[in-house]
């Protein structure tokens, strides 16, 4: 009886803040109508026994998927009035398709019901005393394990598509460019020298690498410490 | 298993599934809402698996219910970065705007 209750009350809410999340004037506010859906949603996931999905629902979506979403819209500079235009003139056929959609599941929903077989053709029954997390945890690493595995695959590459899209380089970056880290050579930088005593290496000049890569700056401080070891190396003739 | 009739979740998402349509066409120049709204439906689709699936006491409709989710993630992830990049091009999300590829 409670249940049936909490379920109205969470339905409720769910189908109000998804029309708030349609009709709110403010982007943000939309997003965070979008938040209590997810929760009214998890609730009633909750009372259909899918505790592992509802708090899926809450970490995943609540937690990661409308965050992004406020970010983007905290984000962007968009003057969200603009976006208003329209607004009335899309309300009659947005009512329109809506209301015929609507009359459309009805009629679907009012005249259905379960085959008689429909029992035994049960992909994954489930068992009455074990946890739902600790059933579909026993499902999805072995009859559907390949499916698992391969929605790793859609995150990761989502991951991938996300970065690419949005990472911005502005060519000033330093990288490490390992191929010409791996060409480097003693002889470009080294100079082996047989140094007479308290004659020193001033005339020499200061020890430079023998390649000179102006486009990296930074190699500026390291050729300054070249030239302090090579002072150093001067005065220490000089003793 | 459920503590309403099946009917009474299948008659949420459809309502959920709906406003979701209708939010689509309501707010037809800012990409932002019609991301959410597709959030909506797809938890509406996500409501029907695990109605049924509680309802048949069989656990491949929240399986699916699961995988649902994950693209669903992997969509809006995509969809912001797509929004973002082109807010830097252009300036704008307008929806009226996007026609650079004049499709």
């Amino acid at each position: 009886m409670i249940a049936a209750l909490a379920f109205y009350v969470f339905a409720a809410i769910l189908i109000g803040s998804a029309a708030m999340v349609v009709s709110a004037r403010n982007p943000v506010h939309s997003v965070l109508f979008l938040i209590l859906a997810f929760f009214n949603a998890a609730a009633l996931f909750l009372l259909a026994g899918a505790e592992f999905l509802a708090m899926i629902l809450v970490i995943v979506y609540v937690g990661a998927v409308a965050v992004l979403f406020l970010f983007v819209v905290m984000m962007l500079d968009v003057d969200f009035a603009a976006l208003r235009g329209g607004f009335q003139r899309y309300l009659p056929v947005g009512l329109m398709v809506g209301l015929v959609l609507l009359i459309e599941l009805g009629l679907v929903l009012s005249g259905w019901k379960f085959l008689p077989e429909a029992a035994s053709i049960r992909f994954a029954p489930g068992v009455s005393n074990v946890s739902n997390t600790a059933q579909l945890g026993r499902l999805i690493y072995t009859d559907y394990v390949f499916l698992f595995q391969s929605a790793g695959l859609v995150l990761l590459v989502a991951m991938i598509g996300a970065i690419v899209l949005t990472l911005r380089d502005k060519g000033d970056s330093r990288r490490q460019v390992i191929a010409r880290q791996i060409a480097r050579d003693p002889n470009h930088t080294m100079v082996m020298m047989n140094l007479a005593s308290h004659v020193g290496t001033k005339d020499l000049g200061y020890l430079r690498p023998t390649e000179t890569e102006p486009e990296e700056a930074g190699d500026m401080p390291e050729q300054d410490h070249h030239e302090h070891a090579a002072q150093d190396v001067a005065r220490g003739g000089h003793h | 298993m459920l503590v309403v009739g099946l009917g009474h979740y299948l008659t949420v998402s459809a309502i959920l599934l709906v406003l979701g349509v209708f939010g689509i066409f309501l707010n037809r120049k800012n990409v932002i809402v019609i991301l959410m709204s597709v959030e909506l439906i797809l938890l509406a689709v996500n409501l029907n698996l695990v109605a049924f699936s509680a309802a048949l006491n069989d656990l491949a409709g929240q399986v699916f219910a699961m995988f649902v989710l994950t693209v669903a993630a992997a969509e809006a992830a995509i969809g912001l970065a797509i929004l973002v990049t082109y807010f830097r091009n252009r300036g704008s999300i307008q929806v009226e705007d996007v026609n650079l590829m004049k499709g």
